[in-house]
């Protein structure tokens, strides 16, 4: 019965997607507020039953029901509770499901929270999200069933893939989705924004909450990803330009470039069509990584589904969605008006330089992904483009766009003082110089490389510090009205700077990551010792432990620095008996901001196993950076100016804000 | 115990057919041959994996690669007469760094290209626009905004 239900649910929210899809459109040409007002109700009650969909598919799994397919494929009833329930997205069919249901949530939010939008707006921008969930709601419903039977239910489940068996998967996948799903808003509004064809800064000022927010989850979801992968699969890569790696970080670029020039919209009231395009190529870029990761075309360690009939399905919502905006783009831009006046060093220029990098790094990866694909099908040339490739082409526009991004925020609108900047920038500088010579000095010589781009994440955080110091005042007034301006300073001003930071921080971490760690490779007896970055570990033996669905073999590492004991390390190997394969399990070892990281290989048949023992410096703060990032967004988010549908202001205090 | 262990070991051996990257077995005497041969298996794909290199990957053919790498590079090979050797073997197909030629000609100068086009582009945008346009005003507002506004600008009057 639960599964008919939930099937039934997505049959109506369909139904319902399809009049949100008309009526709202046909009452926006009529100026029939009734008309319009469906969408509300319509995108409500589609939240509704596609979440009861979603809580019907969680309890089959829960309940481990093997009559129905989807379950039988991804679940046993050994596995632990809470790889049941992630377990439903841990597959094709569910993932899809959790993909439609955050999309119904988000045409859920912006009719309850969207009151303050025009009522045209509205209906707009809520008929281009039905026409987005009646597409995938179709491909679920034609290709991808999560709710079909087997009609002769066995009596066990086949058990979802170890590597999926994991926190990670608790976390990863809602969060990439919530990113991915919610620049659909902002497509949207471009899409609404068009068919009216009237845009204004009040647009801008809609749209940057909602794609701010997709970008926060987005920023957490790769990074969670990251950290995911570095201590899942065992050999302590964090990131490894996978397709589908590829396919979070392009619209996660082009999502970045869409802030900051919905930025420059919202205050300058310019850059119009190109915010408009960019909010068009973000969603499409997130529909592309969804095409590539579900329809086989490029094998990763992601991709569920290998089924043709699902590709050739997506590849048409693909171009139905990318072809049919670009086309109303190409038809509708001319007739927007070009806003706001500014000279090229401004900090619309700096944006502009900010989107420009983006865009192009974007590009760089859309090539590297899609490149061998071309080659393949239209010259017969087979071709890898891997790590190397984007190293040597990705690092450098990055870096670039790392040294602009401490002037940014300290430019002028209109018209900058680009001297006077690098002024206020000298301690800044002066740090990051700083920086270079003591990592030059430390690591005498060595790589050329890595000094300099430590100074680089040095000047970038300085120089967010400097802003923050600028703003208040700290060096020339008295600290208690630094303190008071500080406390007044608006939000947004705290976000920008926590995330510029957290950029620099992310670049140190991967700079010291790579740069500098060290790797033990060695088959170990039992108490045999390992030396590696001053520390000292020892293996105390191997013992096996049977888990709930799994049996392990544990190996007991003692680990001791000077002779001091520090810390007993069990990295693992778990096998899963029902399908036969198996997981490791490193064991880290977090000291400050470095960790170690050990993972077990195979055992030899006299006892002694394969060790791979990593000291990786600093390596944690690749992902204090995104984080930080996140949080510099949330701040940002909470900034009043942003907030969606915020009561009346309070005008009654005179709040301090700083000359922009 | 050690016994047990034995026994165990042998039980995991049976069970877990999978190879780990890089093996202490695989590692050469010569500490700065290894170091070429780490740095080469990074630039080298493991063409039954999904987009790793040799350096990362698992399988017996990567295995098989890496040994190779070696075996070459202890023949006195260098580094690109390996890359060489590999590519007439399995093709270009293994090089995760595509080389630099017709073929890949559009995928290495993208970058550069844009980025001086664009900015090019955008820098005579600005300039011209600096130089005929003047601030465009801001579209009338509709009816409605301007209700909306007269309810506001009457709010205003009340409170303050």
């Amino acid at each position: 019965m639960i599964a008919e239900s939930g099937h039934y649910a997505l049959v109506l929210a369909l139904g319902l997607a399809l009049i949100q899809s008309i009526v709202p459109l046909i009452g926006a040409r009529l100026h029939d507020a009734a008309l319009m007002n469906v969408s509300r109700s319509t995108a409500l009650a589609q939240l509704l039953f596609v979440g009861a969909s979603f809580v019907a598919l969680v309890m089959l799994h829960v309940n481990s029901d093997f009559s129905v397919a989807n379950v039988y494929e991804n679940s046993h009833s050994m596995k632990p509770l809470l790889y049941k329930i992630t377990g439903v997205w841990g597959n094709h069919e569910g993932s899809m499901l959790l993909w439609v249901s955050i999309l119904a949530l988000f045409g859920g939010l912006v009719a309850a929270f969207g009151n303050n939008l025009p009522l045209s707006l509205r209906a707009h921008v809520l008929a281009v999200q039905a026409w987005i969930a009646s597409a995938f709601y179709l491909f679920i419903l034609v290709t991808s069933n999560p709710f079909l039977r087997i009609a002769n239910p066995p009596i066990e489940g086949r058990d979802l893939n170890p590597v999926l068996q994991d926190i990670g998967l608790a976390v990863h996948p809602p969060m990439l989705y919530l990113g991915y799903v919610g620049f659909s808003i902002s497509f949207s509004f471009a899409i609404a924004a068009l068919m009216e064809g009237r845009i204004d800064a009040a647009w801008a000022r809609w749209v940057r909450p909602w794609t701010l927010v997709a970008w926060i989850f987005l920023t957490l979801g790769i990074a969670m990803g990251s950290y995911w992968a570095y201590y899942e699969l065992g050999w302590g890569g964090w990131w490894f330009w996978d397709p589908v790696e590829n396919a979070s970080l392009m619209p996660w670029l082009a999502g970045t470039a869409l802030l900051h020039s919905a930025l420059v919209m919202e205050k300058r009231n310019a850059l119009k069509v190109w915010t408009i395009l960019l909010s068009i190529l973000t969603f499409s870029l997130s529909l592309l990584g969804t095409f590539l990761v579900r329809s086989g075309v490029i094998t990763s360690v992601h991709a569920f589904a290998t089924d043709p009939t699902r590709g050739v399905f997506i590849l048409l919502i693909l171009c139905l969605f990318i072809g049919g905006s670009l086309s109303l783009f190409a038809g509708r831009a001319t007739s927007l008006k070009q806003g706001g006046l500014f000279a090229p060093i401004s900090r619309e220029g700096a944006l502009v330089l900010n989107n420009l990098l983006l865009t192009v790094a974007c590009a760089v990866v859309l090539f590297g992904t899609l490149y061998p694909l071309a080659m393949e099908m239209l010259a017969d040339f087979k071709m890898s483009v891997g790590a190397p490739f984007y190293n040597l082409t990705f690092a450098p526009l990055f870096a670039l766009l790392l040294l602009a991004v401490p002037f940014g925020p300290m430019l002028a609108w209109k018209r900058g003082d680009l001297l006077g900047v690098m002024q206020r920038l000298l301690a800044a500088g002066v740090a990051g110089l700083v920086a270079i010579a003591i990592a030059w000095g430390w690591a005498s010589g060595g790589a050329t490389l890595a000094p300099l781009a430590i100074g680089l994440g040095v000047f970038v955080i300085a120089g967010a510090i400097t802003d923050i110091v600028e703003r208040t005042g700290l060096a020339r007034v008295p600290f208690a009205t630094a303190l008071h301006r500080a406390r007044g300073l608006p939000r947004s001003a705290w976000g920008t700077a926590f995330a510029h930071a957290g950029l620099g921080v992310a670049l140190i971490g991967i700079v010291c990551e790579t740069t500098w760690n060290s790797e033990h490779i060695a088959t170990m007896k039992q108490n045999d010792v390992a030396h590696i970055a001053g520390y000292d570990v020892k293996l105390d033996g191997l013992f096996q432990r049977q888990g709930p669905n799994y049996r392990e073999m544990i190996a007991e590492f003692n680990v001791s620095r000077d002779g001091e004991k520090i810390s007993v390390m069990t990295p693992s190997k778990r096998s899963f008996t029902t399908r036969g394969s198996s997981t490791t399990e490193a064991a880290l070892l977090t000291r400050g901001a470095s960790q170690l990281y050990i993972s077990l290989g195979d055992a030899n048949a006299d006892g002694a196993i394969a060790v791979r023992i990593y000291h990786k410096p600093l390596v944690l703060l690749i992902w204090w950076g995104p984080v930080l990032m996140a949080f510099g967004g949330v701040l940002s988010l909470s900034d009043r100016r942003l907030r969606v549908g915020a009561p009346k202001p309070a005008r009654a205090k005179q709040r301090l804000q700083p000359a922009e | 115990m050690r016994r047990m262990m034995a026994a165990f070991a042998l039980l995991m051996l049976l069970a877990l057919p999978a190879a780990h990257a890089v093996q202490p077995d695989e590692i050469m005497s010569d500490p700065a041959k290894e170091a070429r041969a780490r740095e080469l298996s990074r630039e080298l794909r493991c063409m039954v994996c999904q987009n790793q290199s040799i350096d990362d990957s698992d399988a017996p053919l990567a295995r098989d690669l890496r040994l190779l790498v070696r075996e070459r590079i202890s023949a006195g090979d260098s580094n690109s007469q390996v890359l060489d050797f590999l590519v007439a073997r399995y093709g270009e197909f293994v090089l995760l760094k595509p080389r630099f030629e017709r073929q890949t000609l559009l995928l290495w100068l993208l970058a550069p290209l844009l980025l001086i086009g664009g900015g090019l582009a955008l820098w005579l945008q600005i300039r011209r626009r600096a130089k005929t346009g003047a601030d465009t005003p801001a579209p009338p507002l509709t009816a409605e905004e301007e209700a909306r506004l007269a309810a506001l600008m009457s709010d205003d009057a009340k409170s303050s």
